[in-house]
């Protein structure tokens, strides 16, 4: 099996007049942490729902595993965290996870095991049979999170999983995605918090459908003569708008 | 096994739902029951009738158990029609009867049509009646001087024969005597039959109904047809509800990013919401027949399978539908446009005296089908057979609405 999980080429998108994404090119090799940066609108989740096979592309290709995207039967080995949550009120968070569960595929010996896993990651064991409907806001982003590593897959692709979440869980779940890395694992994450991409391993910085820049974070702040990543993605920013006020 | 884990997660859903549980069973049961009461008083509908300067005799026959008789003293019919709140007025010049309808219900204006029409027939009859009895009268007079008549006569010949008789016998000519003794006989007879005399025959009338019986009202002709709407509407509004519900909070695109196939998300939802169609359907057909001693003509096995394809339909459609609606209050406003127009073409109306282009709007209707079946079946015990076209029909629907929902879910994801 080839190392690298994710292979887009040349990914081309637009909704009526407007190009989402403009000839992006990403590889996701395996255990590693990549992060999707940019602002709201600059394309990061069309292009999450590109590779998943959500959505058609344009021009340009996906791979996911070898395999060319959209394939159905190579969703189950994908783990996917939306932006919104996507849960149902009226079920427990333990119904929650049986159903994407069973969705997923998951065998029934395994399931009650793999309930406690993904719960206990984020720290929600006491509260499994609570209905979401009574759960916080940050509450519900974990179980979210704990639905994407149900059948423990290879990859997740995760669509701000911190948003609404507080500090010190924070940390923790970024201790347990940079565990999940240590086990060959791979994330694209995508995320608007700076602080957070510092911990990515490589960043793609996404603006306007456009790649503006890609690397290492350290990489990047080399490149641009800067100290955070947050100077990194305000000078290319404005490096993208002159060369757009230029044409 | 994944359509079954979508089919255990809508069962949880509704069983958590007491709301809407109880809208979907309760309900139909609520409003059949209020319909049921207001179709059965129908009966006791009473008219109110002025009458002024009008003969005795007619006002006698028009007083009937449907119209109550006013006497007044005006023969301004339309000032007394708005003074006294009457439904129709009446005044009478010399023969000349004339009738006011007030018409603001014509209800009450058909009821005392029909008193004052069979009224006049009775009067009719019974000035009928009386010439025939004085006519009778004369004729039996005559008859009986007829009679006195032929006994006369009748006798005259018999003392005749009988010495003829005698006058042979002594003469010993026996031939002759038993040939004029049989004259005797013919005589007396022909005495006896001329009295039999013509009686007047009067005519009494014996119902017999083909379906149903003369406690048949419009509720339980119309019954069927109301029972297939009401699990139409609710299961369509139910299901297009809760996919729009999926749709709007994200959980179908969730669901989309699983290896699930299109196919599997509806058929987790027929079978799901469909198992509660069923519930509701055995509840309220069982209810009617039981509370309301409904006359099930045919089998119940064929209402409750018509009433679940139609159910079946109106899931399909309902999912179908809310691909159309963004929120819940746009599902809503499908109901006037699609659900409702369906009931006038469910028999309250004979659909075969419409307008051609109505009839043709009718036979895309799905409850025109379901409905003509379920009557079929409960007021006139038609088979499978006879309802098989209809069923077809149905399946038909289901299965051309199944299809573009599978197809429609694209949208959401392109395998």
């Amino acid at each position: 099996m080839a190392t690298d999980y994710v292979i887009a080429k040349q990914v081309s998108k637009h909704f009526g007049h407007q190009q989402v994404l403009n000839q992006i090119d990403l590889t996701l090799p395996a255990g590693m942490i990549y992060g999707l940066i940019g602002p709201s609108g600059a394309g990061k989740t069309t292009l999450i729902k590109s590779i998943l096979g959500m959505e058609a592309v344009d021009s340009g290709t996906v791979k996911v595993m070898d395999t060319v995207m959209p394939n159905r039967a190579v969703m189950a080995q994908v783990g996917y965290m939306a932006q919104s949550d996507a849960l149902y009120e009226t079920l427990t968070a333990r119904e929650n996870l049986t159903l994407f569960g069973q969705l997923m595929s998951v065998p029934k010996i395994k399931l009650a095991q793999m309930i406690d896993y993904a719960a206990g990651l984020v720290d929600l064991t006491s509260q499994l049979d609570k209905r979401v409907s009574g759960y916080s806001g940050g509450m519900k982003r974990r179980l979210s999170l704990a639905i994407a590593l149900i059948q423990d897959p290879q990859l997740l692709i995760l669509d701000e999983p911190t948003v609404g979440i507080d500090p010190e869980l924070r940390q923790q779940i970024w201790t347990e995605l940079n565990k999940l890395k240590d086990t060959g694992k791979s994330m694209l994450v995508t995320t608007h918090v700076m602080d957070e991409a510092e911990r990515c391993d490589y960043l793609m910085l996404i603006r306007h459908g456009i790649a503006l820049a890609e690397g290492t974070p350290a990489a990047l702040k080399q490149q641009y003569a800067v100290d955070t990543i947050e100077q990194v993605f305000l000078k290319a920013g404005r490096m993208q708008d002159a060369n757009d006020g230029n044409r | 096994m994944r359509t079954m884990a979508i089919v255990r997660r809508v069962f949880k859903q509704m069983l958590r739902d007491k709301r809407t549980l109880a809208l979907m069973f309760l309900a139909p049961l609520l409003i059949m029951t209020l319909m049921y009461f207001l179709f059965q008083n129908n009966t006791t509908q009473v008219a109110s009738l002025g009458v002024h300067h009008v003969d005795q005799s007619v006002v006698n026959v028009i007083d009937t158990k449907n119209v109550t008789i006013h006497h007044y003293d005006s023969s301004q019919a339309r000032k007394m029609i708005k003074q006294h709140d009457l439904d129709g007025y009446l005044t009478q010049k010399n023969g000349q009867l004339t009738i006011t309808y007030s018409n603001s219900n014509p209800t009450n204006t058909s009821l005392i049509k029909a008193s004052l029409q069979s009224g006049l027939v009775k009067l009719k009859m019974k000035t009928l009646v009386t010439v025939t009895k004085k006519q009778r009268a004369a004729l039996e007079s005559q008859q009986a001087a007829l009679k006195k008549l032929t006994a006369a006569q009748t006798q005259a010949t018999v003392t005749k024969l009988k010495t003829a008789i005698a006058q042979a016998q002594a003469r010993g000519d026996q031939a002759t005597a038993e040939k004029l003794q049989k004259q005797l006989k013919q005589a007396t007879a022909t005495t006896s039959s001329s009295t039999q005399s013509a009686k007047a025959t009067s005519y009494t009338t014996k119902s017999h109904y083909i379906y149903g019986s003369s406690d048949s009202t419009f509720f339980e002709n119309f019954l069927p047809a109301f029972l297939g709407f009401f699990v139409f509407f609710f299961v369509f509004l139910i299901s297009g509800v809760s996919l729009l519900n999926e749709r709007t909070t994200g959980t179908l695109s969730r669901l989309l990013a699983t290896p699930i196939r299109r196919s599997e998300i509806i058929m987790g939802y027929l079978i799901g919401y469909g198992g509660f169609a069923i519930i509701q359907t055995v509840l309220t057909v069982v209810f009617t027949i039981t509370v309301f001693k409904i006359h099930l003509v045919g089998s119940i096995w064929l209402v409750f399978l018509t009433n679940l394809l139609l159910a079946l339909v109106a899931l399909t459609l309902g999912i179908f539908i809310s691909t159309f609606a963004n929120s819940e209050f746009q599902m809503i406003q499908f109901i006037p446009l699609i659900v409702v127009p369906q009931i006038f073409f469910a028999g309250l109306v004979p659909v075969d005296g419409m307008a051609s282009w109505l009839q043709t709007i009718a036979h895309i209707m799905p409850l025109y089908y379901g409905a003509n079946a379920m009557t079929a079946v409960v007021t006139k015990g038609a088979g499978l057979g006879d309802i098989g076209v209809n069923l077809l029909i149905l399946v038909g629907f289901m299965v051309v609405l199944t299809m573009l929902n599978i197809v429609g879910m694209k949208r959401y994801r392109k395998v």
